[in-house]
């Protein structure tokens, strides 16, 4: 029984990382501009598949590949803001959201021209025995999911708090125009707040390849689970996406391993509904930060 | 409807009856029938968009209850297939009206997630509870009336844009009366609408309500043609289709519902060659057209009409 | 006909009205006065329903109105203009009109759908009626205009023309003179007598303009940080110590209010 449940509850974990991350990407962007971009989960299946490409295809040295796959995501990310979002600036809210769907309809058809629509996996990033808990046996990769999962918060929490490139990034989505008037180059902050979102979901992308496979079409999936967990804790809260995105994936593995896994998808979706029509501005928020919000 | 409308009504009226005349090749008349479904569904979605305004990325999940409910009650309730389209309207409006309640009340990006996971949770149902999970089923009876029953393309052909004809007429006399022009001032600004004393959410909600019904319409009319269906016709990917239509024809113009819809239904044929390529091409159309001709074909070509009107009334 | 009675309005940390009463008294146009800041349009949006006060009530023709939503408000007979012209840009000038016939009417979903005979009869009585109340205002040659491109002066007439259409018993007019020019502030001010006089609107009015205040204006209430300070007809108002001193404090506030559009 406790084995069992145990099992389920870390690879909860492992998936929840993964939506934690693309729930950050999401608060990347949406405290910069105010824009959610639906392409988020695309940003994801680029980690897995790109990583997939320089180590299996290409054959070149883990670390290598690794830091290639992280700058080609940025580079993306860095043009989709350039191409699509700048030439937009200060387009109705309704267009804005029908851009990024545009932009990850165009990243899947790339990645569906280039790699087709067969899954791909590639090896652990360290081999050796799997860990034992209780009789629920923890597979080395989950703890490097969990592990960069943690350290990816723990970076982008140093960045946004000591660092002055990340509180002019916060300053922007406070108040653009008084950023503008302290002289922060708000276009560029933009810019960054792309890269950093595209990376952040690569990252988890590499991350979870060897666990659960990766395919092109995981994108809008994934972004909906991590938006799920981007609301629950409140749109812009880190904090609130990771404990969100491990909420979401035990869920999700209990009703796979307990109930019927064709609807483990289902889950995160009723209770984006349910977070959406009753407490559509979080589960724990305080009022004040309400009041602060723009909507 | 206004004068511009009845003229352009009449143009369309006569190509329809026209084209199965020119070409009876069942190749056309298949493409014709689906981009004629597609164009029930776009004419929805153009008034929840262009006109209240509002974003939907979940047709697909009312296109597909329209197709499903249809579908079970003819074949396995023995239902005539009128009773059972009826029905399958009637269902894609109650469940329109439980998700709207609650949705219509968010904004922008929330409505526009709500309703993509609502579509999602349509399509998972389908494809664990659909009779035949997730390769569907078959057999599905055909459309038939006062026991005439349609099996020829052509016959469907000129059903499905009669409907889509009539769907049009009461899509134009709603957006030019009294209710259509609450909506677009809704559009313009919810503040001042609000102290003109209009119902801003009832009416977000009846044409929210009016989408879905179009939708599922077009889902039971897409079952009964086809008479075998599965799940996958019904994914996000349809709803975003659909959005393209709608924005490539021109949001703001009830006609380029139309348009878009022949046009996105047609292009795949064109592309036949290119198949690996057609997400790509889909996602450029789309990312192009918000980028470069926001308006639409539609509207467009209507002020290069106008524009040359011009030109002739000065040389006049 | 409207009872104002012990507002208070606060905004996060910030009190925005404390404890305001004030009475209406149907015909009159009754102006609200005070430099920026005092809390004008916010009891102006708590009238018309966009806020809900914190404590105290409102009460419209005898009955309380203060906890409905601005479109039930806009129902029993308050219209108003904004102090940031709310038109609908993408409308013509004859449609906006018609926008504001939609409480007197009553075609439904699907009765304008089906075209019934009695939608278009309605339809054309909008219609007629819309073209006449352009014509009140002055507006007729405009009518097939897009909102959006009028000049701000017309727009704001155009605002006004629009609350008419919904035939208010009140009508709250939030700074209708802002950025219009001598000329057009006179004009409004014609049309605003106008209204009162052979339309028996009552009229509530938050204007900085003090020429056209004092000249149109039967009754004035001077706010100041969110209390009444003094009440009375332009004359008493204008003699009042408490009123100067608060001007005073503002000088620059009543220059602009004078000169703003020389």
């Amino acid at each position: 029984m406790l084995t069992v449940f145990l099992q389920f509850l870390f690879s909860g974990l492992t998936v929840g990382s993964v939506y934690a991350l693309v729930g950050i990407g999401f608060n990347i962007i949406y405290n910069a501009t105010s824009i959610i971009n639906l392409a988020q989960g695309e940003f994801v299946v680029i980690g897995g598949l790109l990583m997939w490409f320089f180590t299996e295809s290409l054959k070149l040295p883990f670390l290598l590949s690794a830091v290639l796959t992280i700058l080609s995501a940025g580079l993306i990310g860095l043009l989709m803001e350039r191409l699509t979002i700048k030439p937009l600036k200060n387009a109705d809210l309704l267009l804005m959201i029908m851009i990024t769907i545009a932009v990850s309809i165009v990243l899947r058809g790339i990645l569906m021209f280039n790699f087709g629509k067969d899954p791909y996996v590639y090896p652990p990033f360290t081999e050796g025995e799997p860990l034992s808990i209780y009789g629920a046996i923890i597979q080395q990769q989950t703890l490097w999911v969990i592990g960069i999962t943690g350290l990816c918060i723990i970076l982008l929490f140093l960045f946004f708090n000591k660092t002055i490139v990340g509180k002019a990034m916060l300053a922007c989505a406070v108040n653009p125009t008084a950023a503008k008037l302290v002289g922060i180059n708000v276009s560029r902050m933009v810019m960054l707040s792309f890269i950093l979102s595209a990376v952040v979901g690569a990252i988890g992308g590499m991350a979870i390849t060897p666990i659960s496979l990766m395919e092109y079409d995981k994108g809008p999936m994934l972004a909906v689970k991590g938006f799920c967990a981007a609301i629950m804790g409140g749109l812009g809260s880190n904090r609130g996406a990771v404990i969100g995105g491990f909420i979401i994936g035990i869920l999700e593995s209990m009703t796979a391993g307990y109930i019927h896994s064709g609807l483990k998808d289902a889950v995160a979706l009723v209770i984006l509904l349910l977070i959406l029509f009753f407490k559509p501005a979080g589960i724990f928020v305080s009022k004040t930060m309400l009041q602060l919000r723009k909507f | 409807m206004k004068k511009g409308d009845s003229l352009v009504f009449f143009i369309f009226i006569f190509l329809i009856g026209l084209l199965p005349v020119l070409s009876g090749s069942t190749y056309i008349m298949t493409v014709g029938v689906f981009a004629g479904i597609n164009a029930l569904v776009a004419i929805g979605l153009c008034i929840l968009m262009g006109y209240a305004g509002q974003i939907s990325l979940g047709q697909a999940g009312f296109y597909g209850i329209g197709a499903y409910v249809s579908a079970v009650l003819s074949l396995h309730f023995g239902l005539p297939v009128v009773v059972s389209l009826i029905l399958a309207m009637v269902v894609a409006a109650m469940v329109a009206v439980i998700l709207a309640v609650p949705a219509l009340r968010l904004k922008g990006h929330y409505l526009a997630v709500a309703t993509l996971g609502f579509g999602e949770i349509i399509y998972i149902i389908l494809n664990e509870w659909g009779p035949g999970g997730p390769s569907g089923f078959g057999d599905i009876p055909h459309f038939s009336l006062l026991g005439y029953t349609i099996t020829s393309t052509t016959g469907y052909f000129y059903l499905i844009w009669g409907l889509v004809a009539v769907v049009m007429i009461f899509s134009l006399n709603l957006i030019h009366s009294r209710t259509g022009r609450a909506l677009r001032a809704i559009h313009d600004s919810e503040l001042a609408s609000n102290a003109m004393g209009l119902d801003v959410v009832e009416l977000k909600i009846k044409v929210f309500i009016l989408s879905a019904v179009y939708a599922s319409l077009a889902g039971g009319l897409y079952a009964h043609y086809i008479t075998f269906i599965s799940p996958s016709s019904f994914s996000l990917f349809y709803s975003i289709l659909v959005l393209m239509m709608v924005i490539v024809g021109g949001i703001t113009n009830l006609w380029g519902a139309i348009i878009g819809a022949v046009v996105i239904t047609v292009l795949p044929e064109l592309l036949r060659r290119f198949e690996e390529f057609d997400v790509l091409v889909y996602g450029l159309i789309l990312t192009l057209s918000l980028m470069f001709f926001r308006k639409g074909l539609v509207p467009i070509l209507v002020e290069k009409i106008k524009k040359l009107r011009g030109l002739a009334v000065v040389k006049h | 006909m409207l009872n104002i009675k012990g507002i208070w309005k606060s905004f996060g940390g910030l009190m925005a009205l404390r404890h305001i009463s004030v009475d209406v008294k149907e015909g009159d146009i009754k102006a609200l006065i005070g430099p920026n800041g005092a809390g004008k349009t916010t009891l102006l949006n708590i009238i018309s329903g966009i806020y809900q006060p914190d404590k105290g009530e409102v009460f419209f023709l005898g009955r309380n109105i203060s906890n409905l939503p601005s479109t039930k408000i806009a129902r029993k007979g308050i219209s108003r203009t904004f102090q940031h012209v709310e038109l609908f840009g993408n409308m013509t000038v004859l449609e906006n009109i018609m926008v504001g016939r939609y409480v007197k009417t009553k075609a439904g979903f699907f009765s304008s759908g089906l075209k019934m005979p009695y939608v278009m009869k309605e339809e054309k009585e909008i219609q007629r009626k819309s073209e006449e109340i352009l014509e009140y205002i002055n507006l007729a040659q405009r009518n097939d205009e897009l909102a959006s491109n009028l000049p701000i002066g017309e727009q704001r007439i155009l605002e006004i023309g629009r609350a008419l259409a919904t035939e208010p018993r009140l009508l709250l007019l939030d700074e209708p003179a802002a950025g219009l020019n001598i000329r057009e502030t006179r004009n409004l001010g014609e049309i605003i007598r106008k209204i009162r006089k052979e339309l028996r609107i009552t009229i509530v009015l938050v204007e900085h303009d003090m020429e056209l205040v004092m000249r149109i204006s039967d009754s004035i209430t001077v706010l100041n940080f969110g209390e009444v300070i003094a009440e009375g007809t332009p004359l008493e108002v204008q003699k009042n110590r408490e009123v100067i001193v608060a001007y005073l404090g503002e000088e620059e506030e009543i220059q602009r209010g004078y000169n703003a559009h020389t």
